[in-house]
């Protein structure tokens, strides 16, 4: 993996004294063309989702112009999301130390990170919420298709027409279940987490606690997971 | 069309109850299509061009004299001619009016988002408000008769209005208008349906059409506009008629428990959040909670 290396490993301000670059530039300006679009078509779906919620489509410019945009917009989305996963689809692979992290949660949830096992450049939590926002994408994607030409869908296979709305209700009430937890860990719960996708930088000290596989891995200098 | 003297039932993707909604009351009104008289002569198309201002459009020809395959967002009034063969061996020729059913339970209105996109009125007459309509097309998925369609260049949906403009003052649709065989009533739905009843008894009784009947599904609440067919038992001979129409189960459901079972887990998801942060705070990294003494 070509994207952890050290970067200026002699600056200071954090506990052990240097800082270690996280994500490329690539990675976080691809990170932030996903969370933009997808926050669009989120507000804009809640919108068309329920009448108590309308306000928001009219926040982003009214009913018709958020429908025009939901799904052109909802391709970037999804063309982000390829990206995505050809930058970290090898860093997101389950692995047995994830397993053995991932029986352990409760010491995650509960702050006790001192007992968990060591880990690589992502946790278990990180890797779920990436496949189900892969996977999301892509039945939304699909479903989305169905709705947004539902007239082409001829009445004999109309059965098309119901089986979309069901699939992008459910695929996007899934990942916005994700949607929140990813966003309430990154910015309130892992201190250094924000900073670091738009930064790209984590402190040593942050990088030990949370990924102390890929931390010695990147002070070996080594690239690759294996 | 907005029609501003007509009083309103219900809306579509309304927050909160309608404004309005219960103050006035009125008959419903009801077309009857008489599909025994019907000659197939396309007076009624021709008329609801014509009052609603559309031009013949580019069709196609498919061994039929039916104009087009289905109905269009500028064409609303469409005869089915549908050739039947009879247990007894006699070919028929089914011509069947198609066109919105006005729905007392409409599919089209529960499943759009939109405020007031669609309404519909005390009178019984569902009608499309195209400047609050967003083009999203879940009155396609809803309708159980396919009867929304869509203007790709609006972005708009359109279908039959039961000319509700003219309706409101106290007009009969100008399709009822133009039928020259009196194959189209327009009244009360309990006039109407009397008539069809007494019609439909007739032709069972004098005719030998044992099987014939009315046409009312009750599966979307009876329909505003209602036919008497030869054979009540096989409607979808008539050009695809649902014999048990309902609002699909999908679109019951996504506008039903699924908003409330969705809602309350975005909610159960942003209280959990918080409760958690409440509970056990930001996580520290070791080095500093050891270096600063456990700065919180």
């Amino acid at each position: 993996m070509s994207v952890s290396q050290v970067v200026s490993p002699v600056r200071t301000g954090d506990a052990s004294g240097d800082r270690i670059q996280r994500y490329s530039l690539g990675e976080r300006v691809n990170h932030w063309i996903g969370g933009l679009f997808y926050i669009y078509c989120l507000v804009t779906g809640l919108g068309f989702w329920s009448p108590y919620m309308f306000w928001m489509v009219v926040l982003v410019g009214g009913g018709p112009a958020a429908r025009f945009w939901h799904p052109w917009l909802g391709l970037v989305f999804f063309a982000s999301v390829c990206w995505m996963c050809k930058l970290w689809f090898r860093d997101m692979v389950i692995t047995p130390e994830d397993r053995a992290w991932h029986a352990a949660i409760d010491h995650y949830i509960r702050n006790e990170d001192e007992d968990l096992p060591p880990i690589w450049r992502f946790n278990w939590g990180q890797k779920i919420f990436f496949w189900l926002m892969f996977y999301g994408a892509i039945l939304l994607l699909i479903s989305g298709c169905g709705l947004w030409w539902v007239e082409s869908i001829p009445w004999s296979l109309r059965w098309l027409r119901y089986l979309s709305v069901t699939v992008h209700v459910t695929a996007a009430l899934a990942t916005i279940g994700g949607f929140i937890i990813h966003v309430y860990m990154g910015t309130a719960m892992v201190r250094g987490g924000f900073t670091s996708i738009i930064r790209g930088e984590v402190s040593a000290a942050w990088a030990k606690t949370h990924h102390r596989l890929w931390y010695e891995q990147v002070r070996k200098g080594t690239a690759g997971r294996e | 069309m907005s029609q501003a003297t007509l009083a309103i039932r219900r809306i579509s993707g309304h927050a909160g109850p309608a404004p309005g909604a219960g103050v006035e009351r009125a008959e419903q009104v009801c077309k009857l299509v008489d599909t025994t008289t019907c000659i197939g002569c396309k007076a009624c198309e021709v008329a609801c061009l014509e009052w609603n201002g559309y031009a013949f459009s580019q069709t196609t020809f498919n061994n039929s004299y039916q104009t087009m395959p289905t109905t269009s967002w500028n064409y609303w009034n469409l005869i089915k001619f549908n050739e039947h063969e009879r247990e007894d061996g006699a070919l028929m020729l089914l011509m069947r009016k198609d066109q919105c059913m006005h729905c007392a339970e409409p599919g089209c209105l529960a499943a759009c988002p939109a405020d007031g996109a669609i309404v519909q009125y005390t009178n019984g007459i569902v009608d499309f408000q195209q400047q609050n309509c967003i083009g999203c097309g879940y009155c396609v998925s809803g309708c159980p008769f396919d009867i929304p369609k869509f203007n790709s260049n609006t972005k708009k949906m359109f279908k039959c209005t039961l000319c509700s403009d003219r309706v409101s003052e106290g007009l009969e649709p100008a399709c009822i208008k133009s039928c020259p065989t009196g194959c189209l009533h327009f009244g009360t739905k309990d006039d109407m349906t009397f008539l069809a009843e007494k019609r439909a008894q007739q032709l069972r009784e004098n005719f030998g059409m044992e099987k014939a009947g009315v046409y009312d599904p009750q599966g979307v609440g009876g329909t505003g506009v209602i036919y008497v067919l030869h054979d009540v038992s096989n409607p979808e001979a008539y050009g695809g008629l649902p014999k048990d129409p309902y609002i699909p189960w999908v679109v019951q459901f996504w506008k039903g428990p699924a908003k409330w079972i969705g809602n309350l887990a975005m909610l159960g998801g942003i209280i959990g959040v918080t409760l958690h942060y409440l509970r056990f705070g930001p996580k520290q990294v070791n080095g500093w909670k050891h270096k600063e003494g456990g700065k919180p």
